[in-house]
């Protein structure tokens, strides 16, 4: 509370920092961007934690043997990295943290629809975190965060039930922000604001908030069975009680394939920000890259089976998979290309926030064309469960998603709490994180060709020399994150005051005092024209 | 640790007839990866370099887009996508189709370790010894949690079920030892479930399997239909309870159902372990399960047996 008071101190101003004190307050907030930074704050807790088992991880994998950490340690590390990475932190990532902190903003509303179902979305969240760390102060799991069967019902001795429990529970969080975000877009947009006139970050958190909505209760129904399975011997999975064990990667894969692009199309949304502020240009085909995330969105739920193709599937089905993921693939291209496109003939400033976004659409590239050799049927068979897997689902994820929250949490740092970050540290801490990122996982790809499984806690040794770099990169890129850290809590009481619009932005977001009042705007605004309407001249050739 | 000499590998052995033709298909993959990375890191760089602000350069060009280049650039990818998809597809379909001939392999994964059990005699434990020059079939089945074969010099992975068969074959262009994986997550000592394929020349592969003196699994598998008493129904003559089993293996059977299947391995298993889901047309649901009286060993051998009653019968008139 010492940053806000002092605050206080500086602009008498109310707004929703300082408009209430005490921890009461905060924990009984309906207030979304309350919300937001108690989920900023629990995320960060999450990323941290997940790290800490990284680190281990790439500590074990300096040499070949397994010395550092027993097998089954090490099992339960990467097993207990992707849940928290996965589930306590990507999923919730860019929705809960700048989502519910800027959607209001940006579409002209008071709050999001329900808002107390947005708080209750935070404990839900919190209560299914608590029963992970339960799960992991009290032994830890080691099934991988993918729980394949009949390995997690029948033959694992770790705290599966409780991990499964907090999954469970943690889905009900996402499912509400998406109904939450579905029905703010449709019914709280500002007089004014069509469909059209949506700033991007809009349409694609539309598109996520649907797969949460329709994707997350069949994670639900999965860990429901797996449950009941390991508790009271059902025969669903386990081919001894008559199950089917590849029934359970159809389910999960149902769910996780689609989550992928619930982490990734928000990342997306950011991107399609930032490129236009700081290239101070109209974003270069408005509706393809619009509509693109709803092409993403629907074509996410027809290619769980791609994660199958040496799992035990039919060949026939396994060629309708790879062909679907192939089309998906073309939406995500055409965004990469509307982004670069609207470089073209910008003015282009280079702050933090768009060297977060140019990283990502290298990055987010690589990790799409790896994408393509692992669709590709012929090629997935030699590359699947290797480390090639790995390196591919990281530059998404991290270079991608990652990068893309990084950019987003600097974009819209002056706006949430009302203080620019120091921008020399910023560069530096992008430029760190990127170097990190490509020496930690570009190795990754070789090695996975060359054919080391993944989840292996001890390898062959020429396996070595890779490994020890990518395990070096992992450090640069550990001290990459470390700093936003500490300057971005510097900045809170020591960065210049930040204005109302530091970018010199289009948005509403930007059109209201930084940090913004309880209820955001004074006067609600009326919009009368399109998004990203950057001053300029026209093309010579109209 | 030291280590005194530094290895740094770049490009897995090539040691099968599959190996050349996917290493085909990654270099198609990367020039186009390549291609496309540079021109948007080439176009990035460039744009960022040009259009940087400064005086001359305050005010952006606002242009709306392009429909041309918006087809351009969905399609062209488009067509490339299917030029993987199709590649793709095509080398995974010769990889899931063994040829008639090959040399038969059983396998049986456990927590943590590979049996292996040729056709012809020898079991092996974490070891496969194959000739070079002959197409292998693996068939396998996994006893508890599910396994992954993987040889990344012969470019072949297939996961490994409890309750049912899968398969996977190669052909070994190269004699040496190569490293078998497991690639599917299997517990504590997952990472130890690694093994041997030792590709040999045809000559002293003969050699190696005539210095075995294993039984052959047909053998084997004799004598355990003796012991469970299945030649008790099963036989050949009229007063037979149950299908005579001679010349089953291959051929197509018909249900009481009306519908008809090829007897192949999995058809066998299933009718040992529940033998009340296919009845053969004619015939009355009577048999008792053997789950849990013999292992998947045991089966395995028992329908090796079955087998090899085919060869014998086909000669008889």
């Amino acid at each position: 509370m010492t940053t806000a008071a002092a605050v206080v101190a500086e602009e008498p101003r109310l707004h929703y920092l300082n408009e209430s004190y005490g921890v009461r307050s905060w924990l009984l907030t309906t207030d979304h961007k309350r919300v937001g930074l108690l989920y900023l704050i629990s995320l960060t807790g999450a990323f941290f934690v997940g790290g800490f088992f990284a680190v281990m991880l790439r500590l074990e994998l300096l040499t070949p043997a397994g010395d550092l950490l027993q097998a089954e340690t090490y099992n339960k590390f990467f097993t207990m990295h992707g849940v928290i990475m996965v589930f306590f932190f990507l999923v919730p990532s860019i929705p809960a943290v700048l989502g519910n902190f800027v959607l209001p903003l940006m579409i002209g509303a008071r709050d999001v629809a329900f808002p107390r179902l947005n708080l209750l979305s935070w404990y839900l969240y919190v209560l299914g975190a608590s029963f992970t760390t339960y799960a992991v102060v009290t032994g830890g799991v080691d099934t991988g965060w993918t729980f394949y069967t009949p390995y997690s019902t029948m033959s694992s001795t770790t705290q599966v039930m409780p991990t499964a429990i907090g999954i469970f529970i943690v889905g009900f969080s996402s499912i509400l922000t998406g109904l939450n975000f579905v029905v703010t877009i449709h019914r709280m947009r500002a007089p004014g604001l069509t469909w059209f006139r949506l700033p991007l970050f809009v349409w694609s958190l539309y598109g996520t908030s649907l797969i949460q909505i329709l994707a997350t209760p069949v994670l639900a129904i999965t860990v429901m069975l797996l449950g009941l399975e390991r508790l009271l011997h059902v025969g669903i999975f386990d081919p001894a009680l008559g199950g089917d064990p590849v029934l359970f990667q159809h389910l999960f894969w149902f769910y996780s394939h689609p989550a992928v692009y619930i982490m990734i199309l928000p990342g997306m949304g950011v991107i399609s920000e930032v490129v236009p502020c700081f290239a101070r240009k109209r974003i270069f085909g408005y509706r393809y890259v619009a509509f693109s995330s709803i092409a993403i969105a629907v074509f996410g739920f027809l290619v769980w089976g791609h994660h199958l193709f040496v799992a035990g599937q039919s060949v026939y089905a396994a060629m309708v998979f790879s062909l679907l993921s192939y089309l998906v693939a073309i939406p995500s291209a055409v965004k990469v290309f509307n982004w670069t496109a609207t470089l073209h003939k910008g003015t282009i400033e280079f702050r933090t926030p768009l060297l977060y976004a140019l990283g990502f659409i290298g990055l987010f590239t690589i990790g799409g064309l790896t994408g393509l050799f692992l669709a590709s049927l012929g090629m997935d068979v030699h590359v699947t469960d290797t480390y090639f897997v790995i390196a591919h689902f990281h530059y998404i994820m991290v270079g991608g998603m990652v990068m893309a929250y990084m950019g987003g949490v600097h974009y819209w740092w002056p706006k949430i709490s009302g203080r620019m970050y120091p921008e020399g540290w910023g560069r530096l801490a992008a430029l760190i994180i990127f170097i990190g990122f490509n020496l930690t996982f570009f190795p990754q790809f070789i090695l996975g060709y060359l054919g080391m499984p993944r989840r292996y806690h001890a390898y062959p040794d020429e396996f070595q020399v890779l490994n020890v770099m990518s395990t070096a990169g992992a450090s640069i890129l550990g001290v990459g994150y470390l700093l936003p850290m500490i300057y971005l809590l510097w900045s809170l009481r020591y960065g210049e005051p930040a204005g109302n619009n530091p970018w010199d932005a289009t948005g509403l977001e930007w059109q209201t005092p930084s940090p913004p009042p309880r209820d955001n705007f004074e006067v609600t605004p009326v919009v009368t024209g399109e998004p990203y309407a950057y001053p300029g001249r026209e093309p010579a050739h109209g | 640790m030291i280590e005194a000499r530094f290895s740094l590998p770049l490009f897995p052995e090539q040691a099968s007839t599959l190996a050349p033709r996917v290493d085909a298909l990654l270099f198609f993959l990367l020039a186009v990866s390549t291609v496309f990375t540079l021109l948007i890191a080439g176009c990035i760089v460039v744009f960022a370099i040009r259009y940087r602000r400064r005086p001359g350069n305050e005010v952006a060009e606002q242009v709306h887009g392009s429909d041309r280049l918006e087809i351009a650039w969905s399609v062209i990818p488009l067509l490339l996508c299917l030029v993987m998809y199709a590649w793709g597809a095509q080398l995974y379909f010769a990889a899931a189709t063994p040829p008639p001939d090959a040399l038969e392999v059983y396998s049986v994964a456990k927590q943590w370790m590979w049996k292996f059990q040729h056709l012809s005699g020898p079991r092996e434990i974490n070891e496969l010894h194959v000739p070079v020059g002959l197409p292998v079939k693996v068939l396998m089945t996994s006893q508890d949690v599910i396994h992954s074969l993987f040889v990344p010099a012969f470019r072949v992975k297939q996961d490994v079920l409890p309750g049912r068969y899968t398969q996977l074959w190669f052909q070994a262009t190269r004699p040496g030892t190569y490293h078998l994986f497991c690639a599917e997550y299997c517990g504590t000592l997952h990472s130890g479930m690694i093994g041997q394929v030792i590709a040999m020349e045809p000559a002293d592969f003969q050699r190696w399997l005539a210095g075995g003196t294993a039984a052959s699994p047909a053998v084997a598998g004799e004598r355990l239909f003796t012991e469970l008493g299945c030649v008790t129904c099963h036989r050949p003559d009229a007063q037979a309870r149950c299908p005579d089993l001679a010349g089953l293996f291959g051929r197509t059977v018909t249900l009481t159902t009306g519908q008809t299947l090829t007897a192949d391995e999995g058809y066998i298993r299933e009718s040992i372990l529940t033998p009340g889901a296919k009845i053969v047309a004619g015939y009355e649901n009577i048999m008792p399960t053997y789950q849990g009286l013999v292992s998947e060993e045991g089966v395995l051998e028992l329908i090796a047996y079955v087998k090899s009653l085919q060869a014998t019968e086909a000669k008889a008139p």
